[in-house]
């Protein structure tokens, strides 16, 4: 795709990628202890690009870590509209992406989230029940409002699915690296490389590993074969344990590191 | 064409339906629509399905004829016995085809959300008959206040893990299934329990149900000289009692009524929104945050239902209305005591509808069928305390 017509977030991976880097985009909850405080730091601490959630009541894809912030941050009274707001007046300085489940954006309505985000200055979307067959109104319309819209691709996703998958989806290739939810674990799935030498075979997009990768050395393993990697539980356990902008800020730092060791 | 047909090619029914799951769920849809479809058109797999639910499970289930119910109130009423059927209730007839669909996939083990634990028991004992692994989730406040049942799905051989996210309930084991399912498909199926969840489920589901409709529409009109009976009226959680009752009637002049609890009314009090795979009807905050239910019936104290019945709604072939706790109390004990037959909470709000309505919206001397859908042992206990017994 010629550069002029790549949308915010594709541009700054694809730059970032294309000067040899490693791509590091870090999960954090909307609406969590001092979220936004958090954001800055791990821009800070090197990550190219953050994924901001927003909290949903029936979160299938994610683990008891993501459930828990889920929940304290509905606890704590957040709303989509008041991350969105949150989002617009903190005018962080590298693209933000908001991973949501579908209802929040369907109870909204296609345009008037679409218009939301791209007002809040919201460069792309990750909905992982919302699967190729069932988002073409929303990658439409999400499109028309320069967001784009991120596409899951997972280990048990046949080949010709892949590449129709790896066309539809803007800004990355979110390769799911491990069949399950979202969650740490102690070492890194074989099928986490198997989906990024896949996807990588079928895209010039940038093709990030998140679900499953929990350290530095596992993103640095994965990105021997992806472009990147997407971080969440590990990063969302120390923001429960009580850590604060600075726990996250040490750890976004030891990724960077290790992704930039290789 | 019946208006029960199959679904679009993108599992919708009107607007209702469709597949909204992670993309990791996608391939077992696929597999599992495709291996339903030829199963289904199988004369032998079939007649597996159909001389298991007779040998085993007890069918047909007969139609009763309540006649001091119906002299007290005016209205003939005939009930579809699915509280006969095998483990006590028609949730057999879902589980014992998907259990024979497992096998013919491949699939070794089967995960099951249960509420009050009917379908947990189904799909236990379905497990147990074909040699199936078996775990069924159930929220913690379930556990707690269904002991009884987890007792009889550890004896089949089941394990029941006790889901403690979220509310602790329905909507939380359907959560948590869901999410051990996109780790295990390879070797799992996922026995929904009811007409909900993505594309195939809603369609197979009531495919499976759908002998209680067949069943019943012979046997009315054998004790009605050739007519079918003026009202079929079923209660709706996620609604597949009805749904299966509804698909032997839809194309007769009986009026089709689907019965809610008051505080789990997702076609009256929802609106449509996207949960567990399916577009339908939900009860939701007002920025789509999905609400818990509120019903004495755990079997129906779910905020979602099965997308036909927001279909059936839309184009208003069934209509659908509630029945509070209190009408439901009464009605158990009305059935109990005219009748001898103890109904279980569920299909007590269709008797409490017939008793609230007989000679208002329902006309005297109307015939009404019910379908019993299970039976009233499991909630004793919980009727005992509410009406202040010691048990």
């Amino acid at each position: 795709m010629p550069r002029e017509s790549l949308g915010r977030l594709e541009l700054a991976l694809t730059d970032k990628k294309m000067s040899g880097g490693k791509l590091l985009v870090p999960y954090v909850c909307g609406g969590l202890g001092d979220w936004v405080e958090t954001i800055h730091a791990i821009i800070e601490a090197g990550a190219d690009a953050v994924e901001v959630g927003i909290p949903f009541s029936d979160p299938i894809m994610d683990g008891p870590t993501i459930q828990e912030a889920a929940q304290k941050a509905l606890e704590a009274g957040t709303t989509p509209w008041q991350i969105l707001s949150e989002v617009r007046r903190a005018s962080f300085s590298v693209p933000i992406a908001v991973m949501t489940y579908y209802n929040i954006i369907h109870h909204a309505g296609h345009e008037r989230f679409a218009k939301e985000l791209e007002q809040c200055g919201i460069a792309g979307s990750i909905i992982p029940d919302l699967q190729l067959d069932e988002a073409t109104d929303w990658i439409r319309v999400s499109g028309e409002n320069r967001i784009e819209n991120v596409l899951l691709a997972a280990p048990s996703t046949p080949p010709e699915r892949l590449k129709r998958l790896a066309d539809n989806s803007r800004g990355f290739v979110y390769g799911v690296g491990r069949m399950g939810v979202t969650g740490e674990h102690a070492s890194l799935a074989d099928s986490a490389s198997e989906i990024a030498r896949r996807l990588k075979e079928c895209t010039e997009k940038p093709v990030l590993v998140g679900v499953g990768v929990s350290n530095a050395d596992q993103a640095a393993l994965v990105s021997r074969v992806s472009d990147g990697v997407i971080v969440g539980s590990a990063l969302v356990r120390r923001l429960l344990q009580g850590g604060g902008p600075q726990a996250a800020h040490d750890f976004v730092g030891e990724l960077r590191r290790g992704l930039d060791a290789g | 064409m019946s208006i029960m047909g199959p679904p679009s090619a993108s599992g919708r029914f009107g607007e209702y339906g469709g597949r909204f799951v992670p993309e990791s769920l996608i391939p077992a849809c696929f597999e599992l629509e495709a291996v339903f479809n030829e199963a289904w058109g199988d004369p032998e797999f079939v007649g597996e399905y159909r001389r298991i639910l007779s040998e085993f499970g007890g069918r047909p289930t007969p139609v009763t004829e309540l006649r001091r119910f119906s002299e007290k109130f005016g209205v003939r009423v005939f009930l579809k016995r699915e509280d006969l059927a095998h483990t006590g209730s028609h949730k057999i007839n879902n589980v014992i085809g998907q259990a024979l669909l497992t096998r013919r996939m491949g699939k070794t083990r089967l995960i099951a959300e249960t509420g009050a634990g009917q379908h947990g028991v189904a799909t236990a004992t379905a497990a147990a008959l074909l040699g199936l692994e078996c775990v069924v989730y159930m929220g913690e406040v379930d556990v707690a206040r269904q002991a009884l049942n987890v007792f009889r799905m550890r004896l089949l051989g089941a394990s029941v893990v006790s889901v403690v996210s979220g509310s602790r309930t329905l909507k939380d084991a359907i959560n948590e299934a869901m999410r051990e399912w996109v780790a295990s498909v390879e070797t799992t199926h996922y026995c929904i329990g009811s007409v909900m969840g993505p594309h195939p489920y809603p369609y197979m589901v009531r495919e499976f149900q759908r002998i209680v409709g067949e069943e019943a529409l012979v046997q009315s009109k054998e004790i009605l000289d050739g007519q079918v009976p003026d009202y079929v009226i079923a209660c709706v959680g996620g609604g597949s009692n009805a749904a299966g009752t509804f698909a032997g009637f839809v194309d007769t002049t009986a009026k089709l009524v689907g019965v809610e609890p008051e505080g789990g009314a997702a076609i009256n009090r929802g609106i449509p929104g996207v949960v567990h795979g399916m577009r339908s009807n939900l009860l939701q905050d007002d920025v789509g945050q999905v609400l818990e239910a509120h019903s004495i019936s755990a079997g129906l104290d779910y905020p979602g239902v099965g997308p036909e019945h927001s279909y059936l709604a839309s184009i208003r072939r069934a209509s659908y209305v509630t029945a509070n706790d209190d009408e439901v109390l009464n009605a158990l004990q009305v059935l109990s005591k005219f009748e001898g037959i103890i109904p279980a909470l569920e299909p007590a709000h269709a008797i409490a509808y017939v008793i609230r309505e007989a000679g208002k919206e329902i006309p005297l001397g109307s015939t009404v069928l019910v379908t019993m859908s299970g039976r009233g042992d499991k909630d004793a206990e919980l009727v005992a305390q509410l009406l202040g017994d010691d048990v």
